[in-house]
């Protein structure tokens, strides 16, 4: 396994921050989005885009890039803050999300925004998509990987079992899957709401890989991401166990903020506790 | 009845088919040995997925397959696919855009054995509304055949519906299909019968008796559903004057809908629709029995055009 440098994980941390600090900002200027969710996934997408990804901004549909789909597809501020970040598009092309004439959509939509492998926003359909894009790997020989981030409460959704049962059977390796467990959803903690627990021996007892990390710490979420690349008889699922609105004290574990817009004073409370210098 | 049926038709053309183009993939719920995917299956075990009884992971899973650069033909039951897989259908594939080619088996009432909670009399109606979703019914078995090669040629988004029975023969063969194009198959003056499916035939039948009965000749056309030919409709309401659908189909919101959303705004004539008058469909005996006894018999063809002509 690769060990990472402390440069590189104050690096991969940075960014995560970032992804963060731009979240808010494309939400409070949009007056739409979900706060908690991207906040929660910051470590994962910063792992993902700038450590293990093999894709290339200049040729966003190279047959044998790896394949990313944010099966979670309402944490979208993040996905366009790393894309613009590893540079597919400029971020002044979302000065006007959530117009009608901005291409970039309130969810990921493939067709519009270069660097989105699956259109996403109802939740569930990423594993099962991604065993689809697994098994096309495999019959054309390619060596791509394909990871998918969900949320913890989508796996209340059947499909996603189903998904999971598809990629058991097929035995697809090349895929990995990533839960943000961040134990939040719409309607308050995902434990009460409808519980999952025993999460990760449900993943198990349907012949998955399972690997519980820190999903704030980039080194675990990286070191996790390798040792998937080298199991070679199943799938693997990374629990990673992450805060909803992760960074933002007022926002921390708070279903309230799954959906809900920050007004500028909140904004600027956010961006201070981010690090980040406030603007008027 | 035809001696194929319209789904062993399909099954085989799939599997020859496959042979041809590389970039075929078939996948299946549960379900080959019925919708004869298994034709495909067997002679390409390596780009066949059977993914059990989950009509919603089949449409992702292809819809990924599809991303991968594949044209993956999904089989199952209309009545599953249509219902329960709709949302994955509106969202991967038609919102998406993917490549995949939805062929829905055992539809209308042609599982007549197994009765209403099988059959798929509003699939026309669901499918019908999602933008970039085309939408094919063949009459018969060589229609069905005839369409796997242009289906998967064609770069986009298709419901191909498959009875699972056969039909009475309406297809010529080596007649050009092309999506979104009708077919005139006889030339008339008085009224124009327009039909999809099973109800293809039985207007052919129609026909004759309605000749002897001094009825007028007729026209018949039948078109891919989605996108419906407007010119060739525009044209019989103009040159006939009256005009009866037929559908092995609720008669809200598949053919006879079509039709009337396209005339009423184009060039109203009196209108009449055949099909099944919003209520579930019991078992059957036999499919021509079960058919007549919905309100799909030829009898009921006539009488339709009868009452259309009297209304010009």
């Amino acid at each position: 396994m690769k060990t990472m440098t402390p440069e590189k994980v104050a690096e991969l941390e940075e960014i995560a921050r970032q992804l963060r600090v731009d979240s808010l900002r494309l939400i409070h200027r949009r007056g739409a989005g979900h706060p908690g969710g991207a906040l929660s996934a910051a470590e994962i997408i910063a792992v993902l885009y700038f450590h293990v990804l093999r894709i290339n901004p200049a040729d966003p549909t190279w047959d044998d890039r790896d394949r990313f789909i944010l099966s979670k597809g309402h944490a979208s501020a993040a996905l366009y803050s790393a894309l613009t970040r590893r540079g597919f598009f400029s971020f002044s092309e979302l000065d006007n999300w959530g117009e009608v004439d901005c291409p970039h959509q309130g969810h990921p939509d493939r067709l519009k925004t270069p660097g989105v492998d699956m259109t996403s926003g109802i939740l569930g359909h990423g594993v099962a998509i991604g065993d689809g894009l697994a098994m096309a790997a495999r019959l054309k020989k390619l060596s791509y990987h394909t990871y998918v981030l969900l949320g913890d409460g989508e796996c209340q959704a059947g499909v996603v079992w189903e998904g999971v049962m598809t990629a058991a059977k097929y035995r697809l390796s090349n895929l990995t899957a990533i839960v943000d467990c961040n134990d939040v959803q719409l309607d308050g903690p995902i434990h009460e709401v409808m519980p999952l627990e025993p999460f990760g021996d449900k993943w198990a007892a349907y012949g998955w890989h399972v690997v519980e990390v820190d999903g704030h710490l980039v080194r675990q979420v990286a070191e996790a991401l390798e040792l998937a690349s080298e199991v070679h008889d199943r799938p693997t699922v990374i629990l990673a166990h992450t805060t909803k609105g992760k960074g933002v004290s007022f926002m921390e574990n708070q279903s309230y903020w799954h959906g809900n817009v920050p007004n500028t004073e909140q904004l600027n409370q956010a961006l201070a506790e981010l690090g980040e210098v406030a603007h008027g | 009845m035809a001696e194929q049926s319209m789904r062993e038709a399909y099954g085989r053309a799939l599997a020859e088919y496959g042979s041809a183009n590389p970039q075929v993939v078939a996948l299946d719920v549960d379900t080959s040995t019925s919708t004869l995917s298994n034709f495909f299956a067997q002679r390409f075990p390596e780009r066949f997925f059977n993914i059990g009884i989950a009509e919603p992971c089949m449409v992702d899973v292809a819809a990924g397959l599809a991303l991968g650069g594949f044209i993956p033909f999904i089989n199952g039951f209309a009545s599953l696919l249509a219902l329960r897989a709709l949302e994955q259908i509106r969202t991967c594939v038609c919102y998406a855009r993917t490549n995949v080619k939805i062929v829905a088996n055992y539809a209308g009432i042609s599982d007549f054995k197994d009765g209403a909670t099988h059959y798929s009399i509003t699939d026309l109606a669901n499918l019908r509304a999602l933008p970039g979703m085309a939408v094919i019914v063949p009459a018969d078995a060589d229609e069905a055949a005839a369409w796997v090669p242009v289906v998967a040629e064609y770069d986009g988004p298709v419901y191909l519906r498959i009875s699972r029975a056969g039909t009475l023969p309406a297809y010529h063969a080596g007649t050009r299909l092309e999506i979104g194009k009708g077919l005139t198959l006889r030339p008339g003056r008085d009224l124009t019968l327009v039909a999809t499916g099973a109800m293809v035939g039985r207007c052919i039948e129609a026909a004759e008796e309605l000749k002897t009965l001094g009825g007028g000749g007729s026209i018949i056309k039948k078109n891919t559903l989605k996108p419906l030919d407007r010119d060739l409709l525009i044209q019989a309401a103009e040159e006939t004057g009256a005009i009866v659908t037929a559908e092995e189909h609720n008669i809200i919101g598949g053919l006879g809908s079509a039709v009337a959303e396209t005339l009423a705004e184009a060039h109203p004539v009196p209108l009449e629709r055949v099909g099944i008058h919003d209520h579930f469909c019991p078992t059957g005996r036999n499919l021509d029995q079960l058919m007549d006894a919905c309100g799909l018999s030829v009898a009921e063809v006539v009488t339709s055009a009868q009452r259309v002509l009297e209304r010009k």
